[in-house]
């Protein structure tokens, strides 16, 4: 074996013994079979059951519902709603934040160092701020009382929560300007790793700047795009505390409930254990969709994993 | 980059300059506004003509903030939940992702999409069986029912980030302290790692801020004991639906938000090539 060349990857490795990955493996394997693995089959497990207030205490014995819970999830108008409600708020949240983090990437690659040292600085601020504090200040910044916001557009006491679809809308500015920062980020740094001999070569045969974005920058970018992507899909389609804290639980008569407080309300203000552990069950499943939909992206884009 | 710059004609980029401007202080102004409404008196803030500007900055809302409750309390027990979640994913991830980066074995690949996977995990969804794991545990009330579940959560992604990391360290160098004889340990613990930290660092922030962020789990496992609350629990005494006391809210609002920021601007350079670095492979 000539030294420099690295082992090959077929041949074993004199440190590479058999059980040598699993040792390595091993805390990481233990925590998330304990933490993560379990309770999602616990999750699974507690919504075939009759599991409420009377259970947890102890004082009745759980039994068995089959898809009982499921059924009555499912029959229950109010689910589809909160449903449809959670992914049209969540692609909207997406779609804006992918469109305000890119065009910020781009907007940093184009100018000097003073503005887009401001631009990063003002972004890292907004991402650092946590959730609970964004949506309070956010609140304060729309109050119909006391916030500039009103006073600035001139609405005098006009009520940001107390429509459905305009308190959706102010939970989502709120989103838009907590999550747009990491796309930005990432693009921007992607952006960045771009060799610029290959622009060189591009501007040399002659590309337009729109050619060197279309036909250079742009398949360089897809992957991290994708990575991008998904993660706003899965940060923004279970949203917590944005909406409980900005909605004050979910609205008002429950407008702007998403699955993941309405799980929580069923779970814990009604005691409701076995039908919020359903809700998550259909969360999960539609998340485990979206993953399944990007990994054959990512197999399509030939990326080793 | 520098191609790309030259090529920009001068009123673009004056356009450009001036619009990342006023991006810069539309998203800040949110910040500005809250460390503004932290220092103005009682009177001012609930004033129905707001001023971007306060001419007698007091200290009382601050005062109100950390005389009421154990506020103090609350910001140690939060530092020692982050912390301690950044510190010991950070390790358990460098480990991982070492193991699936530097080894061929069976099940690598099926490890790897699980460890995506399990990213895509609402956490959320799960506080029902982790309330009752606690439970069962002892761990409720303690901070240990937080710690736990954010280090599990904040490792996929870690793993999942720090893999580019690992795989951008030549093999050579492995390969010369084999040779020179050092040990696996050794190797791991003096080459590897140092070279992996910056990959670390950026990856620490997201685990810091899923864990100084955690709002549902504090809300739903520390029940009786309020002295094992966290920040987020202790923002929100104040933040009442009907009568909020804005001034209170936006100086415990302050608070909370200052060591977050000084922790980002102290890893922000090596974020911005962490995220490059990550997503390079």
């Amino acid at each position: 074996m000539p030294v420099g060349r690295g082992w090959s990857r077929s041949s074993p490795r004199p440190w590479g013994g058999g059980g040598a990955p699993w040792i390595y493996l091993a805390p990481a394997l233990v925590v998330l079979g304990g933490l993560l693995v379990y309770p999602i089959y616990q999750l699974g497990l507690i919504s075939f059951f009759q599991y409420t207030q009377a259970q947890v205490s102890g004082g009745e014995p759980t039994t068995f519902r089959g898809l009982a819970n499921y059924t009555e999830l499912f029959g229950d108008p109010q689910f589809w709603q909160v449903l449809l409600a959670t992914v049209v708020f969540a692609a909207a949240c997406v779609v804006s934040t992918l469109a305000v983090g890119c065009a910020s990437a781009v907007l940093l690659t184009r100018v000097r160092a003073v503005p887009r040292l401001a631009l990063m600085m003002a972004a890292l601020g907004a991402w650092a701020t946590p959730a609970v504090t964004g949506s309070t200040v956010w609140l304060f910044l729309f109050d119909p009382d006391f916030g500039p916001v009103n006073r600035i557009l001139g609405l005098g006491d006009h009520s940001w929560t107390y429509g459905r679809f305009s308190a959706f809308f102010l939970v989502l500015l709120e989103v838009v300007w907590c999550s747009f920062p990491f796309v930005m980020v990432t693009v921007y740094a992607g952006i960045r790793a771009v060799p610029g001999e290959v622009l060189e070569a591009a501007a040399l045969d002659g590309a337009s700047q729109w050619r060197i974005w279309r036909s250079v920058l742009a398949p360089m970018l897809r992957p991290i795009l994708t990575v991008v992507t998904i993660q706003s899909v899965i940060w923004d389609f279970k949203i917590f505390t944005q909406i409980y804290v900005m909605t004050n639980g979910g609205g008002i008569a429950q407008q702007n409930l998403v699955l993941n407080v309405y799980a929580y309300q069923q779970a814990f203000a009604s005691s409701q254990y076995s039908l919020g552990s359903a809700i998550g069950v259909v969360m999960l499943l539609i998340l485990l969709a979206a993953t399944l939909v990007y990994l054959r992206l990512l197999r399509r884009q030939g990326e080793e994993l | 980059m520098n191609l790309l710059r030259a090529q920009v004609r001068r009123p673009w980029r004056l356009a450009a300059e001036a619009s990342a401007l006023l991006i810069a202080v539309v998203v800040a102004f949110p910040l500005y506004w809250m460390v503004l409404g932290a220092f103005k008196p009682a009177g001012e803030i609930e004033s129905s003509e707001p001023r971007p500007w306060t001419l007698s900055p007091s200290l009382d809302s601050f005062r109100r903030v950390f005389e009421q409750q154990e506020f103090g309390r609350y910001f140690l027990n939060s530092v020692i939940v982050a912390v301690t979640v950044v510190i010991v994913s950070a390790l358990i991830a460098f480990l991982a992702a070492t193991a699936v980066t530097r080894f061929r074995f069976r099940f690598r690949t099926t490890l790897l999409i699980m460890f995506l996977v399990a990213q895509m995990v609402p956490v959320e969804a799960l506080t029902i069986p982790l309330f009752f794991l606690m439970r069962d545990a002892g761990q409720l009330n303690t901070l240990g029912s937080l710690i736990l579940p954010h280090i599990a959560f904040s490792l996929p992604f870690a793993i999942w980030m720090l893999r580019g990391f690992v795989k951008a360290v030549p093999e050579a160098l492995e390969e010369a302290a084999y040779i020179d004889g050092a040990s696996r340990a050794r190797f791991l613990w003096q080459i590897l790692f140092p070279l992996v930290f910056p990959g670390l660092v950026a990856t620490s922030v997201f685990s810091f801020i899923s864990a100084w962020n955690d709002f549902l789990f504090a809300k739903s496992f520390i029940i009786s004991d309020t002295s094992q609350s966290t920040l987020p629990m202790a923002l929100l005494v104040f933040f009442k639906p009907d009568e909020p006391d804005w001034g209170g809210v936006m100086a415990a609002s302050t608070v909370m938000t200052i060591p977050v920021l000084i922790f980002f601007v102290l890893v922000q350079r090596r974020l911005v090539s962490g995220l490059g670095g990550a997503v390079k492979d």
